[in-house]
């Protein structure tokens, strides 16, 4: 497992909340305006044939196949995780998703489903979605998770801190997290883009999770109005090419929420291909979280394979 | 020049005659080329020895003009009426030697060339007036579509030559150089060849009236002479040709074309008349600058 | 552990726009007076598609004989058009804007043909231009006594326009919707590499019931462009194209009553402060120089970066330029297309090679060039002084010099130290920063963080040698009114 220490180079940085301040605030600016026409552009790729069959098998492999609704049941979570390992019954060579993610009580039970599979388990963490809880419930319900057997934690920051001001208390929370994580699991950092608001704060907080030491840095909850658009996750993307740049070390991006067709999957594959290449065109380190998006890729596929469009009898309801 | 004669048997005064000098860059040269030229009035009587402006006057009244170009262009709008009402203030208090000089150079009755004088001070008072205004009549916004500030602006063309007309002496003289430092510009004016002294004196009041020197340069002598090489000149960015003849503005508009200056063609104008906007947007560049505006942010109704 | 040590390749399929939405005759005529007719002395040229050097058709060779029929057409066409109350001339124009609209997929493919541009330029960004300049110009034909230039302004008479092969049909916009819309008829010249379009809008025009004479279009070369511009009954000349060109035609109307509008070359200035908005800045940069393979007058071929910055955004740049995808024009993932004609070709290497030569730096994109049609792959020079050819000179091509500045004054001062001044760009996340180099700079259009926008209400045009006259916006309809 690989485990990001960025601390060291970023030891002035961090050294105060107020030099963490001046570092933040000294990234290049962005201008809303460049940056959601350079994600629109991007959309307007025409990705056909080959490519398409190409893309959808990669989106495929790259799905967190999430289920996060206070009705979860242990029967939801394991058809959720069977669909995961096989997601067309139909097709055996269709991908298996690169995980499942639930909350840390249905880990367990996801678990089991899994076993002697690829496929990861993924759980979020730090009283998500809200993250409104002190330290310590946050780093216990991680302990559950990791203990639980997940191999991913999906951690949220604290948008209130941030909002305020108080970077290094977010930082220091990352940290902490990263480090119950132990080598035991991968760290996910959710921002909640869609309530950091500006596309300058997206930016700042990349640097904070990554400089905290995460793995994936993961644009929101999917419990917001606006989570996970090609502009918020370009931001991110930009991002962890700019970390590489100057550490060395890579990092994972996970847009989730509202991802639901295979033309959206897609345009999100573009702008992962044209902004850091194809290095992170791997599940180990691009992800989408998402539930509906694998039956519209299936549909796809299927469509795909036979000529003829597919319906929604054809895949299976979860 | 005339001079009355004192009463009785006291002797007669002798006058002073006054040396006409160019005016450039704020200061009173005379010609460089050593020369100058016998003025007469309509009966043909001697005035007075007008400079003969060379090329090299020629010359240095653009450097001049080229100096003075960013700070007045860059000076506010406000100021810049301030200072060409200012010349109205300056000239109002100097009428009889204009009346004089124009009644001689015209031959013009003295309440003719007086109403002259008038018509020219509130010419003054007319551009000094539209200063601040003509961004706000020729710029604004423009509604483009899509999400970007769009806002478009005159600035001055830069230094602008004037070929003063030939017959107005001095209120055709006023209505070609005042709406072109009225937004900005600086300028060369080569005065009237026939009747040169309203404009070399316009110059004295000009350097009393706040007016930065090298805003406006005046340059008397052969038009032709002095227009060529100014129509010429890679540093002038626009030229007036009203004081040319046509054969004379056809080749100075070729001379021209080598810079691709903007060029007012001559014809025929009534002084007298409301002058309009014309002559202010004529030397005019309309500059537009766009800005993104776009969403307040990332939760915006971008998309 | 275990990072993948196998790069995926994400490979795009070839995506061609169909080329059966265009069907192109095997010869036209020249458009006089409502027909297409042949040419007096029965003279024609080809047309030829620059990525691959296919004949797409062979056009009339318009000659002085030609201009002539085509003046006195448009003279006869002029009392009745100028007549015809501007609510009457309006919907003509939305008419011809709608149709447009209708037919902007054939347009646009017909475009990309014969220009060599990418599908996704004649799509995105040159056909909704064009529609949106008629449709904005259409409004205008009945309320110029609301123009700003006095109650019921005239127009002029017969205008003689003559526009360049880079934005072939939105030139064609540009110059005959304000025409129209106050008053005048039109005699137009495309250039000789690509006549195609305008002769497309000569359909157009008969799908619209234009009246005969109001718009007649002559294809062919330099020489019947003079003639239209030197011919006596022309009372209005509008020109887009290079600057010698437009000295050639300010000298030819000296002494003359013609009023000229004159669109020329550029050196565009693209500003970039230490505190730019960086990835924005790298894609106006891009934009800049490579939108139309930099065949762009207002291109953004100087870059000014802050020394404090400059191996940072370079570094920046080359990366991301070398993700832009040159091909098939026609392919809609084409970044960048082929150069309009072997000529420029030739030019846009020749001047490369002296930046060579005079020690700049250079760096080119890689991408692998197709063996038939012009191309020249994205360039960029660094190490360029003031003093270089290629820091001065228009290269009109895909070829970016990079000089450095310290401090805004000198930014300034090395923006403005050119002939030209059309365009210039400033990147800075600073807004008094902004608002001072905009006002000092002299150039007619400044975008301030974005770069190479266009918009029909937005006048265009440019200071100094870069010509005179606006186009575009209120500003636009004094080059075609008696005022």
């Amino acid at each position: 497992m690989p485990t990001n220490a960025p601390a060291a180079a970023f030891a002035d940085a961090t050294a105060s909340d107020g030099a963490l301040r001046r570092f933040l605030h000294g990234l290049p600016g962005i201008d809303p305006v460049g940056l959601e026409a350079r994600a629109a552009s991007l959309g307007t790729r025409s990705i056909k044939t080959s490519a398409k069959a190409y893309a959808i098998d990669l989106a495929i492999s790259m799905i967190d196949l999430t289920t996060l609704e206070g009705a979860d049941t242990p029967g939801k979570v394991r058809a959720l995780a069977a669909k995961a390992v096989h997601p067309d019954p139909t097709d055996r060579t269709t991908p298996h998703t690169a995980a499942v993610c639930v909350y840390p009580d249905m880990v367990a039970t996801a678990k089991e489903v899994l076993k002697g599979s690829d496929v990861k388990v993924a759980s979020v963490a730090t009283a998500f979605p809200a993250g409104r809880a002190a330290l310590p419930v946050k780093l216990a319900d991680v302990r559950d998770a990791v203990a639980a057997g997940a191999d991913e934690i999906d951690m949220v920051i604290d948008r209130g801190a941030f909002l305020a001001g108080h970077y290094l208390k977010v930082y220091e929370e990352i940290a902490a997290v990263r480090a119950e994580c132990g080598d035991k699991a991968r760290l996910k950092v959710i921002f909640e883009t869609g309530e950091l608001s500006t596309y300058d704060n997206i930016r700042r907080a990349s640097w904070l999770g990554m400089m905290g030491g995460a793995d994936f840095i993961k644009t929101s909850t999917g419990k917001v109005a606006v989570n996970a658009t090609p502009p918020n996750t370009l931001v991110l993307l930009e991002a962890v090419r700019d970390f590489r740049a100057q550490t060395g070390i890579q990092v994972g991006v996970k847009p989730a929420g509202g991802i639901r067709s295979t033309k959206d999957a897609v345009k999100f594959l573009v702008l992962v291909n044209e902004t850091v290449g194809g290095d992170w065109l791997d599940n180990h380190w691009f992800r989408f979280g998402a539930s509906s998006l694998l039956n519209d890729l299936l549909m796809q596929r299927q469509k795909l394979a036979t000529g003829r469009y597919s319906g929604p009898d054809y895949v299976t309801v979860d | 020049m005339s001079e009355k004669s004192s009463e009785k048997s006291e002797p007669t005064r002798l006058g002073v005659f006054k040396t006409y000098k160019l005016y450039v860059g704020g200061k009173f040269p005379r010609s460089e080329s050593g020369r100058v030229y016998e003025v007469v009035d309509s009966k043909g009587k001697w005035l007075a020895n007008a400079p003969l402006s060379s090329r090299k006057d020629a010359r240095d009244a653009v450097v001049a003009a080229r100096k003075a170009f960013g700070g007045w262009a860059g000076a506010t709008a406000y100021n810049r009426g301030q200072i060409l009402y200012r010349i109205a203030e300056m000239l109002e208090g100097r009428k009889d030697q204009f009346v004089r000089e124009v009644a001689e150079a015209e031959g013009l009755s003295k309440s003719k060339a007086a109403a002259v004088v008038d018509a020219a001070i509130d010419r003054w008072v007319w551009y000094a007036g539209w200063t601040d205004k003509i961004g706000q009549v020729v710029g604004g916004a423009n509604p483009v579509a899509g999400p970007f500030f769009n806002l478009s602006t005159p600035e001055p063309t830069g230094v602008v030559t004037v070929l003063a007309p030939q017959e107005s002496s001095f209120l055709g003289l006023v209505s070609v150089i005042a709406p072109v430092i009225a937004t900005g510009n600086t300028v060369i004016v080569i005065a009237s060849e026939k009747a040169p002294l309203p404009a070399l004196s316009l110059g004295e009041v000009l350097a009393t009236s706040d007016l930065p020197g090298g805003v406006v340069n005046v340059l008397s002598g052969k038009t032709a002479e002095i227009a060529a090489p100014l129509a010429a000149h890679q540093d002038v960015n626009a030229i007036d040709l009203t004081g040319a003849g046509s054969d004379l503005a056809r080749d100075l508009e070729i001379a021209a074309a080598d810079n691709l200056k903007r060029v007012v063609r001559p014809k025929a104008v009534d002084f007298s008349a409301d002058p309009g906007t014309d002559r202010l947007t004529a030397f005019l560049e309309t500059k537009t600058v766009w800005h993104p505006t776009g969403s307040l942010g990332a939760s915006g109704s971008a998309y | 552990m275990d990072m993948k040590t196998q790069t995926s390749v994400f490979d795009y399929a070839p995506a061609p726009e169909s080329r059966s939405v265009v069907d192109i005759a095997p010869s036209y005529g020249l458009f006089i007076d409502g027909e297409f007719t042949e040419a007096a002395d029965g003279k024609v040229f080809k047309t030829v598609s620059p990525s691959t050097e296919e004949v797409l058709s062979e056009v009339a060779q318009a000659g002085a004989e030609d201009v002539d029929r085509a003046v006195k057409a448009a003279r006869k066409a002029f009392g009745k058009w100028s007549a015809l109350p501007g609510s009457e001339r309006a919907k003509y124009l939305f008419r011809i804007a709608r149709i447009i609209q209708e037919r902007s997929r054939e347009l646009a493919v017909l475009e990309t043909l014969d220009n060599g541009k990418p599908i996704k330029e004649t799509r995105d960004a040159d056909l909704p231009l064009v529609a949106a300049h008629f449709f904005y110009y259409a409004g205008w034909a009945d309320k110029l006594d609301h123009a700003g230039y006095g109650a019921n302004p005239r127009p002029l008479g017969v205008a003689g326009q003559v526009i360049p092969w880079n934005f072939p049909l939105l030139m064609l916009a540009w110059k005959i919707a304000p025409a129209l819309a106050t008053g005048n008829t039109v005699v137009l010249k495309p250039a000789e590499t690509t006549p195609l379009s305008a002769l497309f809008f000569a359909d157009i025009c008969r799908q619209a019931g234009l009246p005969k004479g109001v718009v007649n279009i002559l294809t062919g070369y330099g020489d019947a462009g003079a003639a239209l511009v030197e011919h006596p009954d022309v009372n209005k000349v509008a020109f887009t194209g290079s600057t010698a060109v437009g000295k050639a035609i300010a000298r030819s109307v000296a002494g003359t009553s013609k009023k000229v509008t004159l669109e020329l070359g550029g050196k565009g200035a693209n500003i970039v402060f230490d505190d730019a908005p960086i990835d924005q800045a790298v894609e106006g940069i891009v934009s800049g120089i490579f939108f139309n393979q930099g065949q762009v007058c207002c291109a953004g071929s100087r870059l000014l970066v802050q020394e404090s910055i400059q191996d940072e955004l370079l570094d920046s740049l080359k990366r991301r330029l070398s993700t832009l995808r040159l091909g098939d024009p026609l392919d809609k993932n084409t970044d960048i297309g082929a150069i309009n004609s072997a000529e420029q070709l030739a030019r846009i290497t020749a001047l490369t090679e002296t930046g060579e030569a005079e020690g700049a730096e250079r760096w080119t994109a890689p991408c692998d060039l197709p063996s038939a049609g012009y191309w020249f792959a994205p360039t960029l020079f660094t190490n360029v002084t003031q003093a270089h050819t290629i820091a001065r000179d228009e290269i009109f091509g895909p070829v970016l010099s990079v000089l450095s500045f310290r401090t805004p004054d000198e930014a300034v001062a090395k923006a403005n130290n050119s002939q030209y001044g059309l365009s210039a760009g400033i990147w800075t996340e600073k807004g008094s920063r902004i608002l001072a180099v905009a006002n000092k700079l002299r150039a007619g259009v400044v975008w301030a963080n974005t770069f190479n926008k266009f918009d029909p209400t937005s006048p265009f045009g440019g200071y100094k040698e870069s010509g005179f006259g606006r186009e575009g916006g209120r500003h636009g309809l004094e080059g075609y009114l008696d005022v």
